[in-house]
């Protein structure tokens, strides 16, 4: 397994092997495949502005859900005002980080600029809140891979959340 | 959140409002078990400017009491850090004070 991120004069670098670059690509492109280009409405000065209409459907998904969380808590009309002016920027926003991400993970030495590596933070964070959500994690994830049997059909996938806690936590301190 | 257990635990002192009286409205970031107690350090060095020592201090209140006001100010300016902090995979919410 990879030793983490390192800081560098220019940023930051890390030592991916095949397989690490290879799972970490995959979660990513399946964010990406989640989170949908911001759907602005037809009007060219809405569009300009990013204001758009909300795809509420696709917040009954919980991983959409956390991704892109309501505003307000006990204001469903004031919540739903913020979403139509900030989600399809947020979308894109997030998107772009996973390209980033995309293409610059590869298997061997991975080299990134300060805002490369920002880019990966949040893209790293944003396939962890998905697997976290999917995995239902809860804060004592730490005991319940310590106490969790190789035969179990989860175990793979908690093994590499792990990792990617690993990684985000190296590349914050890296940054840092 | 989750530590990795790489951080040297933190006295808390005191609890932390930096709430004006005069600013209405409040950014409150809610705990949840997936963003690291580091990474949620980090976001609000990066987003408020804070220093590491009250990032730190408003990340464990967060950590500890469930939530934490994390700003204060005008609805509008609630709204920007809010979207900032959705940005960065923070549970955050604009609450009136």
């Amino acid at each position: 397994m990879s030793t983490g991120f390192k800081s560098t004069r220019k940023g930051v670098a890390i030592k991916l092997d095949p397989g690490e670059a290879s799972i970490l690509r995959s979660l990513v492109s399946e964010v990406l495949g989640l989170v949908e280009p911001g759907a602005t409405g037809d009007d060219p000065l809405e569009r300009a502005l990013g204001i758009g209409a909300a795809n509420e459907e696709q917040h009954d998904d919980p991983v959409i859900a956390r991704l892109f969380p309501a505003a307000y808590t006990d204001d469903d009309e004031a919540a739903a005002e913020f979403r139509r002016y900030t989600e399809a920027t947020l979308r894109d926003a997030k998107r772009a980080d996973a390209q980033t991400l995309l293409e610059t993970a590869g298997p061997g030495q991975v080299e990134l600029s300060t805002d490369q590596a920002q880019a990966w933070l949040r893209s790293l964070n944003d396939v962890r809140l998905a697997l976290g959500i999917r995995l239902e994690v809860t804060e004592e994830i730490h005991d319940e891979i310590e106490s969790m049997s190789e035969e179990d059909p989860r175990y793979p996938a908690f093994v590499t959340y792990d990792w990617l806690t690993y990684l985000q936590d190296t590349l914050v301190r890296a940054l840092w | 959140m989750v530590d990795v257990g790489t951080t040297a635990p933190i006295e808390v002192e005191r609890p932390s409002t930096d709430v004006r009286p005069d600013l209405p409205w409040v950014t409150i970031v809610w705990n949840d078990p997936v963003n690291l107690m580091s990474y949620v350090t980090y976001v609000f060095q990066t987003v408020f400017g804070y220093t590491r020592q009250k990032a730190e201090k408003l990340m464990l209140d967060v950590h500890h009491k469930g939530k934490a006001v994390v700003a204060s100010g005008t609805r509008e300016e609630m709204e920007r850090d809010v979207e900032i902090l959705h940005g960065y995979g923070l549970w955050a919410t604009v609450n009136k004070s």
